[in-house]
């Protein structure tokens, strides 16, 4: 167990390109972390970097107080499980998993003896002799954890573990992974490209952009409260509404229809900014309701989400997107009033030279 | 592994002098997975480029050397080589022997392999994709039979085929009596080369048809296309570079090919003498290595003139990548089909 | 409209008839070319009468005795071996050692050199190097020995093995090496327990490569070696001519049956469990 602390860290390329630019950050014991971002962002980059599979241009990486910056992978005390899970084909589950232990000059039987109790704990105990090309694709998967627990490191690192799994099995195995890593308590770093992944499972979570982290927090403050436009967009199974704005005469005008300023924002008369309201946050109505602050517009589509249907309502200049439960399903076409939730919108500064950036009070 | 974990204290020293600066960074970019490190790496290599130096690129590079010289094996030049310049060159340009074993080489090569080989390969592979189970493992057999037996043996099979009075190919056209070699030295050769080697060329469009991606063909299908506009617009633009390794790979084995001597011997009256044949008869058996040098620097010439005309052909296909050519052909067919 | 219909399915039909037809006679006809110089094979080695004729005068095995008793028989099949396996050996070694340190240490112009070297090497182990390579060896006091027959071949047969076996590596992902590097493997260990066992079924496919090529190879033991005792088959199997220049058939035949038999069984063993190996093509 142990802490990861980054500070300065930057991996630059010889052609320039810098793939992790100045990123400090500190993770806690056990901590169970996620850097997410789209892909080129640098988190894999970060990750490959945390292992020593690349070495840092500037900056330091410690775990539990070491400097492990100028460590080869193998001295940092650590496991990673790759995102093709890189078991060995010519190996049976049983050496796959023992292999680290083989490296440790640990002996044949006590090797055996370990990598059998860790298969057992994950339910691999009837593949033992098997070849990884015999095996499901969450079955490998739980051999690649299997082979990264068994080594007993310090911290864990995971690239992309459930990519590789289709869209049911991923389901399951996100909750498993969580259940894992909550009973072993390592600490743990883990890449993703997908929001809802790192919502789901993240103690806390580093979201990436153009090599920087754009914004660090639990998965409760990065939904609520994205620190930019960037995050704002990137996270939430529906990207949040995004509207230009501007201060006039108290109320923001969004062109075609105006709205109050939010709570808690500090803004001045003619400001532009950039309104933010997550999908989920508009309430609907077919009818004129009494608050004037509702905005009226016409149903453009709907899609069908299962138990809540997205409607794209075209109101003035703009299309609003709004998540409303299936009783709620409006018709095509039809006049629909939809309802801000109070305290949830969001402002942005629309101006540079800080554009985009959550405004604070 | 050393290079790749230097600490980061390194860079300044490193910086000071621009080009080591670079050095440190690409050595950083190297995705050296094993952690080998240069050294080991130049170790891992070192062996097999001293053998190939001093085995193949020196003889290479001797020939020119040679090849201005006047060096017998036997007569007063054979301790005594004197330089002659390029003498050697002016008499081989000029010899109508020279010239004609260089014309009989572009037949060879024209006839037995870039048509031969090839269209018969392709042909076969193409085939192959729906023939029923027994032809197609008959078939495959005897192809690659003729391919892999030693090159000694398919000499003396065709010997043994191609026999005046006893020749299975005499008996099967009742044609007794027929000497084949010396009637017909050249049509010979290149059929013996196209039968010994069209199953490289098989096996390589083999491979390289399964690459076609089956949507494409379907796409095709649909819009109407008969099997040869399949081939025409979809599959040839996709196995196009291919068929450019191919050619260029077949080309040059058959330039260099020296079986042609097994069967005819070069002859009869250097009809099919072939520039492989001619320098060994000079070479080796004439014993005349300055101008065997020489004329065998020009068959090296010749056959980078051919290597450098393939690569600039398979390089010019990079900008649109064969997969993009061969969707939009299948659009532009489908639309020709529908209007 | 409809009897229009029927005339254009009616002349569909004539036409896949006539190519079906085609199609056969074509096929017939590559069967009887390809088959019949190998019938000569198949049938004169058990020939009591053995000619050039392709035909079984009755069957016997009295040939192969013939072949057994004759004394160049087994030294000729041993230098075969000798030199094609010593090739081979060589060959496997340094192009796994150079493929793998090339595949994965970046080297500037690694693609070029590579290619150049296959061009060069495909006209050296033809005839157009002979001439130095027969001088050279004469330098080095290597000529008329095996050990120089098999440098020279290595030589020749390196560059395409290297070639081959680089493409081979390139497609394993490095993220085994890297995985096992994570848990602290050093490099020989990683060599060892990783990539040496991914790579075998690509050395064992160059490796059946090289000895085939230089178990067929005529050329090169025929210029370089002088000596009897030390020529392969593929040499010796021109000396079974009687006084008079005939060949003696029953040598011969079964000499090329015995010879022919290992290439191809190995070459179907490797077919068989790796398939064939020039998948990628060649990278312009």
């Amino acid at each position: 167990m142990a802490t990861v602390e980054l500070s300065g860290l930057v991996k630059q390329y010889p052609n320039g390109v810098r793939g992790v630019d100045g990123v400090d950050l500190s993770i806690g014991d056990g901590e169970f972390f996620a850097l997410l971002g789209p892909s080129g962002c640098g988190k894999t980059t970060l990750l490959r970097t945390l292992a020593g599979l690349e070495a840092a241009t500037e900056g330091t990486i410690s775990i539990g107080d070491q400097d492990v910056t100028a460590l080869p992978p193998g001295d940092r005390d650590i496991a990673m499980v790759f995102q093709d899970y890189a078991l060995f084909p010519h190996m049976t589950v049983t050496d796959n998993i023992a292999y680290p232990l083989r490296i440790k000059r640990i002996g044949k039987s006590e090797r055996v003896a370990r990598a059998t109790e860790t298969a057992e704990g994950l339910s691999l105990g009837t593949l033992m002799q098997r070849r990884p090309s015999q095996l499901s694709g969450g079955q490998q998967q739980r051999v690649a954890l299997a082979r990264a627990i068994a080594c007993h490191p310090r911290v864990f690192l995971f690239d992309e573990p459930l990519s590789n799994l289709d869209a049911r099995l991923r389901l399951e195995a996100r909750t498993f992974l969580k259940k894992l890593q909550q009973s072993l308590g390592v600490t743990t770093v883990f890449v993703t490209h997908d929001q809802a992944e790192a919502l789901a499972m993240a103690d806390r979570m580093a979201v990436m952009e153009s090599g920087r982290i754009r914004q660090i927090g639990t998965p409760r403050e990065v939904f609520q409260r994205p620190a930019s436009t960037f995050v704002a967009n990137f996270i939430g199974a529906t990207p949040m509404n995004l509207i230009d704005a501007q201060l006039v005469s108290g109320r923001l005008d969004l062109g075609g229809f105006t709205l109050p300023v939010p709570d808690g924002f500090a803004v001045s008369e003619g400001d532009k900014v950039v309104y933010g309201l997550r999908p989920e946050y508009l309430s609907y109505s077919a009818t004129a309701p009494t608050s004037k602050d509702a905005v009226q517009g016409t149903v453009a589509t709907v899609e069908n989400l299962g138990v809540n249907v997205l409607v794209a309502v075209d109101a003035g200049e703009h299309s609003l997107r709004a998540v409303l439960p299936e009783a709620d399903e409006p018709a095509l076409g039809s006049t629909a009033w939809l309802t801000p939730a109070p305290g949830r919108a969001l402002l942005y500064r629309g101006a540079p030279p800080s554009s985009g950036e959550l405004i604070g009070s | 592994m050393t290079l790749t974990s230097k600490p980061a204290e390194a860079e300044p020293t490193a910086a000071a002098l621009p080009g080591a600066a670079d050095v440190v960074q690409r050595a950083r970019h190297d995705p050296d997975v094993a952690g080998l490190g240069r050294g080991r790496a130049t170790v891992f290599v070192a062996p097999a480029l001293v053998i190939v130096a001093v085995f193949l690129v020196f003889p290479a590079i001797w020939t020119l050397y040679l090849g201005l010289l006047d060096y017998s094996l036997t007569g007063a030049t054979a301790q005594d080589p004197s330089f002659v310049g390029s003498q050697n060159y002016t008499d081989a340009l000029s010899d109508p022997v020279f010239t004609k074993a260089l014309y009989l080489t572009l037949l060879y090569v024209g006839f037995s392999a870039v048509i031969g080989q090839n269209i018969l390969g392709f042909l076969l592979a193409w085939y192959f994709r729906t023939a029923p189970r027994a032809v197609r493992s008959t078939l495959n057999v005897l192809v690659l039979l003729a391919w892999i037996l030693p090159g000694s043996v398919v000499a003396f099979l065709w010997q043994a085929l191609l026999d005046r009075q006893n020749g299975s190919l005499n008996a099967l056209l009742h044609t007794t009596g027929t000497a084949w070699t010396i009637d017909h030295p050249m049509a010979v050769i290149v059929i013996f080369n196209i039968w010994r080697g069209a199953a490289f060329s098989m096996l390589l469009y083999a491979a390289a048809l399964n690459t076609v991606p089956t949507s494409h063909l379907e796409v095709a299908r649909m819009a109407g296309a008969r099997p040869w506009q399949q081939l025409r617009d979809i599959v040839l633009p996709t196995v196009r570079r291919h068929v450019l390794t191919n050619t260029l790979l077949i080309t040059l084995w058959t330039f260099n090919d020296f079986t042609p001597y097994l069967l005819t011997g070069g002859g009869p009256d250097h009809r099919s003498e072939t520039l492989p044949v001619y320098i060994y008869k000079t070479a080796i058996l004439g014993g005349h290595l300055g101008y065997g040098s020489a004329i065998s620097l020009l068959l090296l010439l010749a056959n980078l003139v051919i290597a450098v005309f393939y690569i600039r052909l398979l390089r010019g296909g990079d900008d649109e990548s064969a997969l993009r050519k061969a969707e939009r052909k299948a659009r532009r067919a489908e639309a020709a089909v529908a209007s | 409209m409809t009897a229009g219909m029927r005339a254009s399915s009616g002349g569909y039909v004539v036409r896949r008839v006539l190519g079906r037809i085609v199609l056969y006679a074509g096929i017939c006809v590559l069967t009887v070319f390809f088959a019949l110089p190998l019938l000569w094979l198949a049938l004169t080695p058990f020939s009591k009468h053995p000619s050039y004729q392709a035909t079984l005068s009755g069957l016997t095995l009295e040939n192969f005795r013939k072949l057994f008793d004759n004394p160049q028989t087994w030294p000729s099949l041993r230098n075969s071996i000798y030199l094609a396996g010593g090739s081979a050996v060589l060959v496997i070694v340094l192009a796994a050692l150079a493929s793998y340190a090339l595949s994965r240490v970046r080297v500037p112009g690694r693609d070029q050199l590579l290619y150049a070297l296959l061009l060069l090497s495909s006209i050296v182990t033809g005839t157009a190097a002979m001439v130095p390579i027969f001088l050279m060896l004469y330098q080095l006091n290597l000529l008329d020995r095996q050990s120089g027959v098999i440098l020279v071949l290595t030589g020749g047969l390196l560059p395409a093995a290297v070639f081959m076996l680089k493409d081979f590596v390139d497609s394993i992902p490095r993220s085994y090496e890297e995985s096992a590097r994570v848990f602290g493997a050093k490099p020989g260990q990683i060599l060892r327990h990783i990539v040496l066992p991914l790579i075998r079924p690509g050395m064992a496919t160059v490796g059946v490569w090289a000895l085939v090529q230089v178990w067929g190879n005529f050329l090169v033991p025929y210029v370089l070696l002088s000596n009897p005792d030390k020529q392969p088959a593929a040499v010796v199997m021109y000396t079974f001519y009687d006084a008079g220049g005939q060949p003696n058939f029953a040598l011969i035949s079964t000499f090329a049956l015995v010879y022919s038999v290992p290439v191809v069984v190995l070459y179907l063993f490797v077919n068989k469990r790796y398939g064939f190996a020039f998948q990628g093509g060649i990278k312009g």
